[in-house]
């Protein structure tokens, strides 16, 4: 059962149409992520959820139960907020313990959930130290810790990440997927980061411009992206020209701009489409510098000329112009110690998987 | 919108209203005891052909102005240092003591003027014993001299800090930015500090212009006869008077005065030292 | 040392400013009547002469009364409209602070007649302790809302949301973590208003009633070159209490700045 059921949100401010129409189910025990680019409405979608903004039309379900009208103190939900918003005049553990005081738990118990709490989050004995007397890494476990501590159904975070440095970053990416099987809530996470997006979620939602692009798994959303911007915007992806030929058999076949024809089969193309976009996706992946190794039986080689690369230590990209083509497409090749690295300039000879292929609707 | 009103009905109670009140009366005259409300302007037409107001006036915008300039130049270097060569834990205090004589009472600081400038006071008595002069000089009390000195240390702290705000607002790195770009530092400092501290100068100058003309404590302890200004004759009209038809066309006509001299020079500024 | 003559410049522009300050106590304790140099001997009787001065208490205690209201309505005006400037948008916002803001630099003796038509001529009132009072909230309301507004400001808008999130009500939350965050402001624009009104004149001279404030009692003395001495004692007194409630209003609004996590830059003002 979905623990969220977003029904045709609309938001408007004032003019500005921040949201159109999100249509989204979200499951119990989720790690669900929101991702894209500034300004498209990620926040705004959150604090709707939070109860922070009003809808200006739609529904919001929690746990089957309609939001509307329910102020944000009392939905069953908690967040983690960008900024951290620790209270600065209270303490570690006053912070933690700040919203079950309303429970009017007797002092023994509080104590012993607080520390609890913090020792979820790998802060035990850290309770008596002035919320202004931590690092960074430590606030972002503070907030961890105060919102967990009521149980919310949901937890929500707004880039959370955002205000750490790249190790920090890391280590709180793994720890938060660790904390988040441990209490098994569903974790709404918000982020521009794609990696951050892919490494951490069970399922992502790409918005852009106030409106959701597409739902899938990690692999699913980079591997079959179902728009151009949403392969663009995951990942790197090369867009060549394509010229749909003719639907024979059980396989469709292309006309590839500086690869020549493939042909595709139903299952990889998109659901349903009967007329194709001019263009298809490859990842650099997909793409492949055979060296002078003789192809196997069945792949087909063009050659090109390296224009440009970007060694990255395990990686190489390659920037190859493939002959009769004017722009270049991106190959990316695990360095391994029998491997030259291509200077600039030289001539490379190139494969490609077909199976890799993206074909996007019209 | 609920939570700013009344703070804002309290400043339209209590000032819109009376300064509506004021220029009403502005165009009443005074009938002995009473009031005669019938509109006219006569009050302007006195205010203006009867020459004690017109050099009343002429020389408080002339006093008031010439405050405002020396305040501002001799603050400027102090907003200056205090910003760039006060190391950062030092310059609270230096703030600090510059604001501390501005909480003398303001009257006491007005009479100690008058003690400092007088004919045996602090600055002839150290000037005889130093031998530099002969005889008291005079020419430093009792005249518009007295006035200014003593204006400008009264405002002293209003224009030091909004000078100082704006300094401090500057990026250091756009003045390494324009010595990169081949600037000395005295071209720097006009072509990249001065304009960006333009804001906090023109706050500086608005902030001591305008109040000035209003103050007749001054005038009245150390201005002498040729020192007085037009807020003295306000409060002379008011108080002592009793003409308050009178007191209030000069009031209004001393704020129109600073309202379009500030306008004028708030709009030259955004003319041309952009 | 950095900054050479500009620093030589600088300590003489700070003798300039202590000149008056550093006569006040001289006179206040030099034994004679008039106010010239050089010095007489030492002594304390301008001191205890004030404590026999009966009109001088009135005066005091009217003042304290006046600037204790006017600080106090001040400091509540003030807060409703740092928080409305700092947190809502509303329609004409800028006409409506920027008019609050006028008695800043309105020159006071405009305020001052003003409202003396109003109360005098209009209303046919007495004046009184509160037209005093009116007058004085009138030009301490921007100052406090000066502080308060940079007091509210460094506020994260998060804080609120986030003890909501907790469960808070909205007034919950604004007197758990909002007031506590501001309380530094709040006291510190507090005695900065107390003080402003205490030394208040030009203003306090017109619409003062029948009991003076102590700046107009001052003025008064100021004719009689034999009470000289004792006013001198009497502002030495004055210039001591207003630092030490500076002071403390310093440091309760580095506090406040501390507390909400910002940097500091500048003192009041
Ligand atoms: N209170 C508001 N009033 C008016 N417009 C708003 C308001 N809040 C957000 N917006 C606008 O709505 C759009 C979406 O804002 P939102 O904060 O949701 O973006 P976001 O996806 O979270 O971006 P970012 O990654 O930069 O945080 C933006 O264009 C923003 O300017
Ligand atoms: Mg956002």
């Amino acid at each position: 059962m979905s623990i969220i059921s977003l029904q045709g949100i609309e938001k408007f401010y004032g003019e500005y149409h921040a949201l159109k129409g999100i249509d989204c189910e979200i499951a119990e025990g989720e790690f669900f992520s929101l991702l894209g680019p500034s300004g498209c409405g990620k926040t705004t979608l959150l604090r709707v959820i939070a109860g922070f903004e009003d809808v200006s039309d739609g529904v919001v379900l929690l746990g089957g139960q309609n939001m509307a009208g329910v102020p944000a103190n009392k939905r069953p939900t908690n967040m983690v907020f960008q900024s951290y918003a620790i209270f600065p005049h209270l303490s570690v553990a006053q912070n933690v313990g700040y919203g079950l005081r309303r429970a009017k738990l007797p002092p023994a118990e509080l104590e012993a959930r607080v520390a609890e709490a913090l020792d979820m989050v790998g802060l035990s004995g850290f309770g008596a130290r002035a919320a202004h007397a931590l690092s960074g890494g430590q606030r972002q476990r503070v907030a961890l810790a105060r919102a967990l501590i009521l149980k919310p159904k949901v937890l929500l975070l707004d880039e959370p990440l955002s205000a750490l440095d790249k190790k920090m970053r890391e280590q709180m990416q793994s720890e938060l997927r660790r904390l988040q099987r441990q209490v098994g809530i569903t974790f709404i996470l918000v982020t521009h980061d794609q990696e951050e997006a892919l490494i951490m979620s069970d399922r992502i939602a790409v918005m852009f411009e106030g409106e959701i692009a597409q739902v899938a798994p990690p692999q699913e959303l980079y591997r079959r992206p179902v728009t151009r911007r949403v392969g663009e915007f995951i990942g790197v992806m090369n867009f060549l020209d394509a010229r749909h030929l003719d639907d024979g058999g059980d396989k469709v076949r292309f006309d590839l701009e500086g690869l020549g024809e493939a042909s595709i089969s139903h299952d990889q193309l998109p659901f349903g489409a009967r007329a194709f976009a001019p263009v298809v996706g490859l990842r650099p992946e997909a793409l492949s510098v055979i060296y002078d190794a003789k192809p196997e039986p069945g792949q087909r080689v063009v050659e090109g000329e390296v224009v440009d690369l970007s060694y990255y230590g395990d990686m190489t990209y390659y920037e190859v112009q493939l002959d009769g083509t004017t722009q270049p497409v991106t190959i990316s090749m695990k360095n391994l110690a029998t491997r030259p690295v291509l200077e600039r300039g030289a001539r490379a000879r190139v494969t490609w998987d077909e199976g890799s292929l993206v074909v996007f609707a019209t | 919108m609920l939570l700013v009103s009344p703070t804002a009905v309290y400043v339209l109670l209590l000032l819109a209203a009376p300064l509506a009140a004021v220029f009403a009366f502005s165009f009443w005259t005074q009938d002995f005891l009473t009031i005669d409300r019938t509109l006219t302007l006569n009050n302007y037409r006195e205010a203006f052909s009867d020459p004690i107001y017109r050099t009343l006036m002429g020389r408080s915008l002339l006093i008031s102005g010439v405050v405002t300039l020396v305040t501002v130049v001799l603050a400027f270097p102090i907003a200056y240092f205090v910003s760039f060569y006060v190391e950062p834990s030092r310059k609270a205090l230096w703030i600090f003591l510059i604001t501390i004589p501005f909480w003398t009472s303001y009257l006491l600081r007005v009479f100690l003027w008058k003690v400092i400038l007088g004919f045996n006071g602090v600055i002839n008595s150290g000037l005889l014993s130093l031998g530099l002069i002969d005889e008291p000089i005079t020419f430093i009390l009792y005249n518009a001299n007295a006035v200014v000195i003593t204006l400008a240390h009264a405002f002293a702290p209003f224009t030091i800090l909004p000078i100082y705000v704006a300094l401090e607002k500057i990026d250091r790195s756009l003045l390494e930015a324009s010595r990169d770009l081949g600037e000395s530092r005295m071209t720097t400092f006009f072509r990249v500090t001065l304009p960006l501290a333009m804001p906090g100068v023109v706050a500086a100058t608005l902030i001591v212009f305008i109040p000035t003309i209003g103050d007749y404590v001054t005038p009245r302890l150390v201005g002498g006869p040729n020192g007085l200004m037009i807020a003295n004759m306000i409060q002379t009209q008011f108080l002592k008077l009793n003409n308050a038809p009178m007191g209030a066309t000069l009031a209004v006509l001393a704020m129109c005065a600073v309202t379009a001299i500030s306008l004028i020079f708030v709009f030259f500024n955004r003319r041309y030292l952009r | 040392m950095r900054g050479g003559w500009l620093r030589i410049y600088a300590i003489t522009y700070l003798v300039f400013l202590y000149l008056p300050v550093i006569l006040l106590p001289m006179f206040a304790f030099n034994d004679g009547t008039v106010m010239a140099f050089p010095l007489k001997g030492f002594t304390t009787q301008w001191f205890v002469q004030l404590a026999g001065i009966e009109a001088l208490h009135g005066a005091l205690l009217n003042s304290v009364f006046i600037a204790t209201i006017t600080a106090t309505l001040s400091v509540l005006l003030g807060i409703c409209a740092a928080r409305a400037s700092t947190r809502f948008r509303f329609p004409f916002k800028a006409p409506i602070m920027g008019a609050i803001m006028v008695p800043l630099v309105l020159p006071e003796i405009i305020v001052a007649v003003s409202l003396l038509v109003v109360v005098v001529q209009v209303l046919d009132l007495p004046l009184s302790a509160w037209t005093v009072i009116a007058g004085h909230t009138l030009i301490c309301t921007p100052f406090a809302i000066a502080i308060l507004s940079s007091a509210f400001q460094g506020l994260d808008q998060s804080f609120e949301e986030a003890a909501i999130d907790l469960g808070e009500t909205r007034w919950g939350a604004f007197r758990n973590i909002i007031l506590p965050l501001v309380a530094p402001g709040i006291i510190a624009s507090f005695l900065i208003c107390f003080t402003i009104s205490l030394d208040e004149f030009i203003i306090a001279f017109f619409l003062t009633g029948a009991e003076p404030t102590l700046p107009v009692y001052i003025w008064g003395q100021l004719r009689f070159p034999t009470k000289i001495p004792a006013v001198m004692a009497l502002g030495t007194l004055m210039l001591l209490a207003s630092l030490i409630i500076l002071s403390v209003a310093e440091f309760y609004r580095r506090r406040g700045v501390a507390r909400v996590g910002g940097n500091d830059s500048g003192g009041f003002l």
